[in-house]
């Protein structure tokens, strides 16, 4: 892609200079031939502010000969009449040179500035993460030490109740701990790609209902699960997918109030070639048709920040009026894990309100089932 | 009647630690081990009748030590391991480990485990199991009934009901359980497996989606449980 943005830059440069050379030659009757020499010195300048050095300097030379040729008399020669333009076209070159590198050079300088302040900025982006990420993982910590402190000093000034609640607390914590690791073990092993997914047969029905039951009854939010009776077997890495879906749900149950909808659902769609449609069963050869797994997470809560929504795949980020604790991971784990299996997942707000996750999975499916369902 | 007696063998001392609390104040004799040399020393000297057997351990792996101990012990080893390991688990309990917890696990969990694999061992083969759910399944007369009406299966289902049964409460592997039903050229078509399994969930579940008995363990394999482990 480099290369070629350097052979656009030299076509374009000489288009220019040929353009102009080719305006000013239809009116150099009436301007004469030293007003075009500065014309034509514009005009490098100008290629030397958007340009890299070698087009530019070409630009020069071009622009140097163009007018040597066809406008100082005699024209239409190399041949140079007077002492006078003789000078004047040596300075015009040494000028439009000197141009052309001062120039540039003053667009590397502006450059690396450029360049220093979005370290500057990110390495300040870095910072708030990592004072976030710390705060996540030292408030459990601290909550342990405190409590075990506490229960180790002198157990007769504890009553029962509060004995049983530092007991609690701690249990809390290291699950909100242990959860935390995890999050920051899967994105650094899927930073490092060391997780490569291990596809296997997936019933996805029984996968979301596993998923599901696990987290059934937290904090009063109902979880509906629709799903295509029909749907075949998919290759997937089922711990990959039980991790995304985990994630999403976990997520929405996170940042919404309490009976709240989440509806989880499965489908599938074929595609031959561009045509998307029902499944073709098996009249078409298998392998001219693409199947993908579509799963939607939604749910009746109040929805993404339109202009957040682009940022929440990435590391680290957080909403900005986010309340509960988080490292800004979840997602995009979800995100890295759906890529790994070259899926994408999508977000938008539903116009009734509410988020909904879209996941895109191409697999191969086994259609087995059907036939024994049948 | 004496006490069971359990072996630990981790090389983490505050995990040693721990579980010599937690086994001892749930009526088990406890015998520590910090590693494969030590632990198979332990084992042969005077063999408990559970061994739960971290996977990484520093002289050797536990892998090998399971190998080594499986070429003579038959009492139930339990497996320790870390997270995002469904392989090694998998390894293991095809090695012939009986189960396996995942580090951090839930105290409830670690000692219902242990139940089961030592009520497993001393009783050697069930036949009625009665349970919640209604299940009676009867073995010696092959008839599976639930609410008190007889369920038509299979043969496959039927040999895969058995084979579940009679592992009760053990995690079986996908490999394990396509070898036993469907023979060795199998042991890779999971595909078949996942079909029969909802099959006989939708003929022994009062809710195949939320099963009682057929439990799906991700990416490891299933476990048939007659009474709820979970606690």
């Amino acid at each position: 892609m480099g290369s070629h943005k350097k052979a656009f830059q030299f076509i374009l440069a000489t288009l220019i200079v040929i353009v102009v050379s080719a305006v000013c030659f239809a009116f150099s009757g009436i301007i004469g031939y030293r007003v075009v020499a500065y014309v034509l010195l514009i005009t490098v300048s100008f290629i030397a502010m958007l340009f890299d050095i070698l087009p530019v300097l070409l630009s020069a030379l071009l622009s140097a000969l163009i007018w040597d040729f066809f406008f100082i008399p005699p024209r239409f020669t190399f041949y140079v009449g007077t002492a006078q333009d003789t000078f004047t076209l040596a300075m015009y070159f040494v000028i439009a040179l000197i141009n052309a590198v001062l120039t540039y050079k003053v667009r590397q300088i502006e450059k690396r500035a450029r360049i220093k302040e979005e370290k500057n900025n990110a390495i300040h982006l870095y910072n708030i993460l990592l004072n976030s990420l710390s705060h996540e993982l030292k408030t459990p910590i601290a909550t342990i030490i405190g409590a075990t402190d506490n229960l180790m000093s002198d157990t007769s000034k504890f009553s029962e109740e509060n004995r049983k609640s530092l007991l609690s607390e701690i249990s809390i914590a290291s699950v909100r701990l242990n959860q935390q690791v995890e999050n920051l073990l899967n994105i650094s092993r899927l930073e490092a790609g060391y997780l490569k997914p291990k596809k296997d047969w997936c019933d996805v029905t029984d996968l979301i209902y596993s998923v599901v039951n696990r987290l059934e009854g937290v904090e009063g939010h109902r979880i509906e699960i629709k799903i295509n009776d029909k749907l075949p077997l998919f290759k997937l890495d089922i711990g990959f997918m039980e991790q995304v879906l985990f994630n999403l749900l976990r997520n929405a149950i996170a940042h919404t109030d309490p009976g709240t909808v989440i509806t989880v659902s499965a489908d599938y769609i074929t595609a031959l070639g561009e045509i998307f449609g029902e499944s073709a069963n098996g009249k078409v050869g298998a392998h001219a048709i693409n199947h993908s797994l579509i799963l939607e997470i939604s749910d009746t809560g109040s929805g993404f920040p339109p202009d957040e929504i682009e940022d929440v795949f990435d590391k680290f980020y957080r909403l900005k009026n986010s309340k509960t604790g988080g490292t800004g991971l979840g997602l995009s784990i979800v995100k890295g894990l759906v890529e790994a299996h070259n899926g994408t997942v999508k977000l938008m707000n539903r116009p009734e309100g509410g988020a909904k996750f879209i996941i895109k999975i191409p697999a191969e499916i086994s259609e087995v089932n059907k036939q024994q369902y049948e | 009647m004496n006490n069971p007696e359990i072996l630990v063998i981790d090389d983490e001392g505050q995990i040693r630690k721990l579980l010599q609390i937690t086994l001892q104040s749930n009526d088990y004799n406890v015998k520590l081990a910090e590693n494969a040399k030590e632990g198979l020393i332990a084992a042969a000297n005077h063999p408990p009748d559970l061994i739960l057997l971290d996977i990484g351990l520093p002289d050797e792996s536990g892998h090998s030590v399971l190998k080594k101990l499986r070429e003579w012990y038959e009492q139930p080893i339990i497996i320790l391991s870390v997270q995002n390991s469904e392989e090694d688990i998998v390894t293991a309990l095809d090695n012939g480990a009986n189960d396996y917890l995942i580090k951090p696990y839930r105290t409830a969990e670690l000692l219902a485990r242990i139940r089961s694999a030592l009520r497993k061992s001393t009783v050697p083969e069930k036949n009625i199991i009665g349970d919640i759910g209604g299940l009676e399944i009867d073995l010696a007369a092959r008839t599976v009934k639930k609410n008190n009406e007889v369920i038509k299966l299979t043969s496959t289902e039927y040999t895969l009901l058995t084979l579940f049964v009679r592992n009760e409460g053990k995690a079986l592997t996908h490999r394990f359980l396509l070898k036993e039903v469907w023979g060795p050229n199998f042991s890779n078509e999971s595909q078949y497996l996942r079909v029969y399994i909802a099959q006989l969930r939708k003929k022994i579940e009062e809710n195949p989606n939320k099963p009682l008995y057929l439990i799906t363990e991700t990416g490891v394999g299933y476990r048939f449980v007659s009474q709820n482990i979970k606690e």
